[in-house]
C-alpha cells in the first residue's frame, strides 16, 4: 500500500517546520515520507529500535551515540518535528543565509550548531564538557578491538593536551571550536539533496 | 406449488442458463483452448495499450489539479533523494584533516577531533535514506493506474477522474475477479486432476512427454488467470536438461511465470493445506524436489539432493531463486552460494515487472498469501519482461561465492536492477557484525598504520 504521505502532514504543519528547518516544501514531505516508512509501529513516533533496523546504520561504529542525537534527554520516543529538527542540522549553508544578521536567531545548520552536533556525540552525559573518560569511549567505538588501551590511552592525552586551553584537563565547546576553526565543517557536515 | 414456476420466475430461470452458457464458452473458446496449445489472440496486449493512455490522462489530468490548487505534488523519487559520496572511509578522512589540520601532514597524523565528522554524516545520511531498508516494500509509481492503493495525490482528483476511478473499480471487481478467480481454480483443479492421472502412468517417454503438456497447459491457464502479459527475450538460451536455473525473486508468480514457457523442477519446503496437495500430485507425474521442514535446515542433504537431480540427464533443470525471500523488483540482493556450490551450469533468468499495471511485490510482512493473491486479481494485470541469459559456469580459481556474484551481476545488469550486496534476510533479522568490524578495522589503519594488525 502507498504510504498516504501528504494527506496527513497538514499545510500549516509543513509551513512551521519550514521556518524552524529551512527545508523546502518538497524535501519535508519527501522526509516525512521517510519517517513514517521507518515507523513500524504505526504510532507517529519512532523508537530507537526503529533506526537501529537501517542496516547501514547498525554496522556504523557511532550509531547508538547518532540515534541518541534524536532523543531528548530521558526520552524514548521522538515525533517528526523533532526528527527534523535534528536533521536539520545537516542542511548545507546556502549562500543567501550566510549575509544573515545577527538579530534572527541561529539556525538550526549553522556552524557552530554543527559543531555543537559533533560535540554532543563525544559528550554523552551533556555537562558541555568532554573528559579524557568520554574521549576514550569514542576512540574504542571507533577502533574495536585493534588498538590497546595504552595506545588509545596515548592519542587522549595527546588530544587533550593540544586542545585544553584552561588546564582543566577537558575539553569545553568553546576549545572544541577553537581546535576545528580551520575545518571545512560546512562541507563536511552537510548532506546535499538531490532535489 | 403453482406460486412456484410462473412465467416470470421461467424467464429469469431461462435468461440466467444462457448467460451462463455463453459465460462459460466465451471462456472456454478465449481463454483455456488457447492456453491448451499456447497461442494468443492478442486482446491482452490491446488491454495492455488501452490502459496505458488511459493512465497517461490521469496522470496530466492529476498535475493539472495540483496546478489550480497552487500545491506541490509529492513526487516519489525511487532512486535517491540525497548525493552520496562514493569516497571511501581513508578518503573522505584524510580530506578532512587536511582541511583542518595546522601541523604538517608528513608527521603521520594520529587523531583527530574532526574525524567524527565522518562517521556522523554517514549515519544520518542512511537515516535520511539507505539501500536496504526501502527495498523491502512496494515501489513507488510515478504516474497513478487508477488503484488507490497507489495514490499519494489523493486530494487532487476532480470529478471526471473520480467517474473513472469508480468505472475501473467496478470492472476490476465485478468483471476481471471473478473471471480470473474461476480460471484460477480451473487451471489449479486441471493440474491436480490431471498430473494425478498421468502418475498412474509407469514411468518413460510417454509419462515425460504429458506430464511436460499438462504442466504447461495449466500455467498458461494461471497466467491468463492473473491476466500476465509477460515478453520472453532471448528464448535460445532456456534452461536445459541438468541444469539449475537462477532467478531474482520478487513474489510467488515468479514460478507460474517461467514454467509456463518451460518445464522444471520445483525446490521448496513440504507445504501443508491445499500447496501441500498441489505438490504433492506434482511429484506424481515428474519428479520435483520437496523437502520435509526438518531437512531444510540440513545443508548438506539439500546438497546432495540437488546434486543428484542434476546428475541425472533426463530430469528437468532446477528451479531456484537464491536470494531466498521477496524483493521489491527494483534491487538484487545477496544470493545463497548454495546452488553454486553443486557445479552444474547455471542459467539465469532475469524477471522485470511493470509496476504501472499491478505491483507484483508481496510484502509478506503486510499480507498473507491469499490478500496478495486477491489484490493480484483485483489489479488491472501483471505485466513483465524475462529475460533468458547465457549460460554460466563456474571459472578456475573462483569460488562459489564469486560466482554467486558474477551471475547476480549479470542479472541486475539485464534487468536494469540495482546490484546489492546485502542480504536479503534483513528483511527479517539483523545485520551481522562484522560489517561493523571491518568499518573499526579500517578506521584504526588512519589512526597509526603499525599499530593496526596486519589483514
Amino acid at each position: 500500500m502507498g504510504s498516504r504521505a501528504s494527506t496527513l502532514l497538514r499545510d500549516e504543519e509543513i509551513e512551521e517546520i519550514k521556518k524552524e528547518t529551512g527545508f523546502s516544501h518538497s524535501q519535508i514531505t519527501r522526509l516525512y515520507s521517510r519517517f513514517t516508512s521507518l515507523d513500524k509501529g504505526e504510532n507517529g513516533t519512532l523508537s530507537r529500535e526503529d533506526f537501529q533496523r537501517i542496516p547501514e546504520l547498525a554496522i556504523n561504529p557511532l550509531g547508538d551515540r547518532i540515534i541518541n542525537a534524536f532523543f531528548p534527554e530521558g526520552e524514548d520516543q521522538v515525533n517528526f518535528r523533532g526528527f527534523m529538527r535534528t536533521l536539520a542540522h545537516f542542511r548545507p549553508i546556502e549562500d543567501n543565509e550566510k549575509s544573515k544578521n545577527a538579530a534572527v536567531s541561529e539556525p538550526l545548520n549553522s556552524r557552530t550548531n554543527k559543531l555543537m552536533f559533533a560535540f554532543r556525540l563525544y559528550d554523552l552525559d551533556r555537562d558541555d564538557k568532554i573528559s579524557r573518560d568520554e574521549l576514550l569511549q569514542v576512540l574504542r567505538m571507533m577502533v574495536g578491538v585493534n588498538i590497546s588501551d595504552d595506545q588509545l590511552g596515548s592519542i587522549a592525552d595527546r588530544t587533550i593536551q593540544e586542545a585544553d586551553t584552561n588546564g582543566d584537563n577537558s575539553i569545553s565547546f568553546n576549545e572544541f571550536i577553537k581546535v576545528l576553526e580551520k575545518v571545512d565543517v560546512e562541507q563536511k557536515m552537510s548532506i546535499r539533496f538531490l532535489h | 406449488m403453482e406460486l412456484f414456476f410462473n412465467p416470470f420466475d421461467n424467464l429469469v430461470c431461462i435468461l440466467l442458463g444462457i448467460s451462463f452458457t455463453v459465460w462459460f464458452t466465451l471462456l472456454l473458446v478465449f481463454i483455456i483452448v488457447p492456453a491448451i496449445f499456447g497461442v494468443s489472440f492478442g486482446i491482452r496486449r490491446l488491454y495492455m495499450k488501452t490502459l496505458l493512455k488511459l493512465f497517461e490522462w490521469a496522470t496530466l489530468r492529476i498535475e493539472r489539479g495540483a496546478k489550480e490548487n497552487n500545491h506541490l505534488l509529492y513526487k516519489p523519487y525511487s532512486n535517491a533523494i540525497i548525493a552520496k559520496e562514493p569516497t571511501s572511509l581513508e578518503e573522505e578522512i584524510k580530506e578532512i584533516r587536511r582541511s583542518g589540520s595546522n601541523r604538517d601532514l608528513n608527521s603521520a597524523p594520529e587523531f583527530e577531533m574532526s574525524d567524527i565528522f565522518y562517521f556522523a554524516r554517514r549515519g544520518v545520511a542512511s537515516i535520511m535514506d539507505d539501500e536496504v531498508t526501502k527495498r523491502f516494500s512496494a515501489e513507488e509509481l510515478e504516474s497513478w493506474n487508477l488503484l488507490t492503493r497507489s495514490n499519494n495525490n489523493f486530494h487532487y482528483i476532480s470529478l471526471r477522474l473520480t467517474v473513472l476511478w469508480g468505472l475501473g473499480l467496478l470492472i476490476r471487481y465485478s468483471f476481471l475477479l471473478p473471471l480470473r478467480v474461476t480460471l484460477a481454480f480451473t487451471g489449479v483443479g486441471l493440474l491436480v486432476f490431471l498430473t494425478c492421472v498421468i502418475g498412474l502412468l509407469p514411468n518413460g517417454r510417454l509419462k515425460n512427454f504429458l506430464s511436460q503438456k499438462v504442466h504447461l497447459m495449466c500455467y498458461r491457464i494461471c497466467v491468463r488467470a492473473l491476466t500476465a502479459i509477460i515478453t520472453y527475450h532471448d528464448s535460445e538460451n532456456k534452461p536445459k536438461n541438468g541444469g539449475i536455473c537462477v532467478a531474482n525473486h520478487t513474489s510467488p508468480i515468479d514460478v507460474i511465470i517461467l514454467a509456463s514457457d518451460g518445464c522444471y523442477a520445483m525446490v521448496g519446503q513440504i507445504h501443508g493445506g491445499l500447496m501441500g496437495v498441489i505438490q504433492r500430485s506434482m511429484v506424481k507425474a515428474c519428479p520435483h524436489i520437496w523437502f520435509e521442514r526438518s531437512e531444510v535446515k540440513d545443508r548438506h542433504l539439500v546438497a546432495k539432493r540437488l546434486s543428484d537431480h542434476v546428475e541425472d540427464k533426463s530430469k528437468l533443470p532446477i528451479l531456484i531463486f537464491p536470494e531466498g525471500t521477496c524483493i521489491n523488483n527494483t534491487s538484487v540482493m545477496m544470493f545463497k552460494k548454495g546452488s553454486f556450490e553443486i557445479g552444474a551450469t547455471v542459467y539465469p533468468v532475469a524477471i522485470k515487472y511493470d509496476p504501472r499495471f499491478g505491483d507484483a511485490f508481496w510484502n509478506s510482512s503486510k499480507f498473507g498469501m491469499v490478500n496478495y493473491l486477491l489484490r493480484m486479481m483485483s489489479s488491472w494485470a501483471i505485466v513483465c519482461s524475462v529475460w533468458y541469459l547465457p549460460p554460466m559456469s563456474r571459472e578456475e580459481g573462483e569460488d562459489a561465492c564469486q560466482f554467486a556474484n558474477r551471475v547476480k551481476a549479470a542479472i541486475a545488469r539485464q534487468g536494469g536492477l540495482v546490484d546489492l550486496l546485502w542480504d536479503g534476510g534483513l528483511k527479517r533479522g539483523k545485520v551481522k557484525d562484522t560489517f561493523k568490524e571491518e568499518q573499526q578495522k579500517l578506521y584504526s589503519k588512519m589512526l597509526r598504520p603499525t599499530w593496526a594488525p596486519p589483514d
